[in-house]
């Protein structure tokens, strides 16, 4: 092994202060959410207790957490799938080259640096003037889509890009359809990718805050239920709950690591295609 | 066959243009459209009115507010930029297996899936009055009594914005990085080339494309943001997202709509200032 240098042990130590920056006061809160009771929103900590996380749990305290953890769920599978659908499909596209691609491909951009409020509004004022109710289930959904797509779309780009055109050719070559090709060639390939674009649709969606704020009408989403109480909240119960919705979160992201793990074994073991010819 | 190609190709893309048209550019013009609009008190009326643009450029609150969103924008990019090319520094070149490469590269990507709100409130303890800051600079000696600039202030929304959005920068860099050839840094070596000669004349030019990437996503993300303000200054700073979000409080579509589209136009100048330097599409 090459001696490392001097600088290596200098750029270590910046990374290393760079993560502390970026964890240290998630995981400062995450300390803080067991407080006792007569704690404070700051250290010293004043006994330790699971007071605030049983504050959760009623209605009172803290006013519709579940019921909003519940639409915020939905709505982030909602929008996983249709992500990961329509990205497919318009990844498919690009490929292509069709007629209006560079129009396309500018305004999925602009949807990614678009400030969000714009959405906001602009749907908002739509709903409005057309006389629709806004729901998160229509307007919140669709307003998340802007945000969620373009990642879908530069993910499926990214992959497009080094994807091996022999294999289509090999398969097309044999007699496969153009669905046979795409069922049983090109989706087992990218399927990795895939769950991605999953896990971005998902969590990017669970999070969005500023593109649903006039876009989910009169029942919150977990985000914009949290906003609502820093208003109003000053005990350490909202510690709590950030803990766990980053728990969450968490959970979410390790369930797709496993997952993408366990796949890309099963793909290390020799194949048995072809036995079943002999 | 082009016809046919041009056909698939459109129906493949038909989802993606839908949702786009119906909650991008739909909105956009009903924005642009309600910002000629009039309003009371209670509701808005259609018109073709320029009131609520002149009343934005004459008022000198407009011009602050722009010029410290523009402030925000230019020393979070200052900071993200220095943190993030670093950090990817780091990633790309001192660490050598691939294995462990990935993994911390995850490391620092993990935040961007969780929630914005979160990671703001979890400064609180940290900057506030009381705060682990303030007790621990009081305990070494450093100061005698509690800084107040620490928490809802332009330290605190900076710091946030850097917290935020530095991944922002890590990811489109450390992916130019790890596009360069490593021949090429051998050979600077072997001409000569000391370690900063290499990493100017050399790394840098050829992460510009990474860099570009980041910053756009950095200076619109800053630009566009009215929450982070918000929350981390107390409602005591503004920018124009903050602007809009007033406006809109108060019911004040079409006001709020006339800011929306400066915002917009401003925001566009930059990207497009920026897209010149760079071909998104080819970096992927």
């Amino acid at each position: 092994m090459e001696r490392r240098s001097r600088s290596f042990y200098l750029l270590a130590g910046f990374f290393g202060l760079f993560v502390l920056f970026l964890y240290g006061p998630i995981v400062t809160i995450g300390i803080l959410s067991f407080q006792g009771p007569q704690g404070g929103l700051t250290f010293p900590m004043n006994g330790v207790s699971l007071h605030w996380f049983r504050d959760l749990f009623e209605e009172q305290a803290v006013g519709d957490i579940w019921g909003s953890f519940r639409r915020s769920f939905a709505l982030g599978l909602m929008v996983m799938v249709t992500t990961v659908v329509v990205s497919v499909l318009a990844g498919l596209a690009f490929r292509k080259r069709f007629a209006g691609a560079t129009v396309l491909f500018y305004l999925s951009i602009a949807s990614l640096v678009i400030p969000s409020i714009l959405i906001s509004l602009g749907v908002g004022l739509i709903f409005n003037q057309l006389g629709f109710r806004v729901h998160w289930i229509t307007s919140g959904f669709g307003s998340q889509l802007t945000w969620t797509l373009p990642f879908g779309l530069l993910i499926m780009f990214a992959v497009f890009n080094r994807f091996d055109k022999s294999y289509e050719e090999a398969a097309r070559d044999q007699g496969a359809t153009p669905w046979q090709t795409f069922a049983h060639v090109v989706l087992p390939i990218i399927a990795p990718s895939l769950l991605g674009v999953a896990l971005f649709g998902f969590t990017l969606s669970y999070d969005e805050f500023a593109r649903t704020l006039l876009t989910a009408g009169s029942y919150n989403t977990l985000p914009l239920e949290i906003f609502g109480m820093t208003t109003n909240v000053t005990t350490p119960v909202i510690f709590a709950l950030g803990t766990l919705t980053t728990l969450f979160s968490l959970a979410v992201i390790g369930t797709f690591f496993l997952t993408v793990w366990l796949l890309s074994r099963r793909r290390k073991r020799p194949s048995d295609a072809g036995k079943g010819m002999v | 066959m082009l016809r046919n190609r041009n056909l698939v190709g459109w129906l493949q893309a038909a989802p993606l243009a839908t949702v786009l048209l119906g909650f991008l550019v739909a909105p956009i013009a009903m924005i642009v459209i309600v910002s000629f609009w009039g309003a009371t008190e209670y509701s808005i009326y259609p018109a073709f009115q320029f009131d609520n643009y002149q009343f934005l450029f004459s008022s000198p609150v407009t011009y602050t507010v722009f010029f410290n969103t523009l402030k925000y924008a230019a020393i979070t990019w200052a900071f993200t930029l220095v943190i993030g090319f670093t950090v990817a520094y780091f990633l790309a070149f001192e660490i050598r297996s691939l294995k462990w490469q990935i993994a911390l590269f995850l490391l620092c990507t993990i935040p961007f899936w969780t929630s914005n709100i979160i990671r703001m409130i979890s400064w609180i303890p940290f900057l506030g009055r009381n705060g682990i800051a303030n007790s621990t600079l009081i305990s070494w000696g450093v100061i005698d009594e509690p800084l107040e600039w620490l928490l809802f202030s332009d330290f605190s929304v900076i710091l946030a914005f850097v917290h935020l959005y530095t991944l922002f920068m890590v990811v489109p860099i450390f992916n130019s990085m790890m596009r360069i050839d490593r021949s090429l840094i051998e050979a600077a070596r072997d001409c000569g080339a000391n370690g900063f000669q290499t990493l100017w004349n050399v790394i840098v030019p050829l992460c510009k494309p990474g860099i570009m990437i980041g910053t756009i996503f950095v200076t619109t993300l800053v630009m566009g943001d009215f929450i982070t303000v918000r929350f981390m200054s107390g409602s005591q700073r503004a920018n124009v997202g903050r602007l809009i979000s007033n406006d809109i409080s108060l019911l004040q579509y079409p006001s709020a709509a006339a800011t929306a589209v400066v915002l917009l136009c401003t925001v566009l100048i930059v990207i497009a200032v920026l897209l010149r330097l760079v071909d998104i599409r080819k970096e992927l």
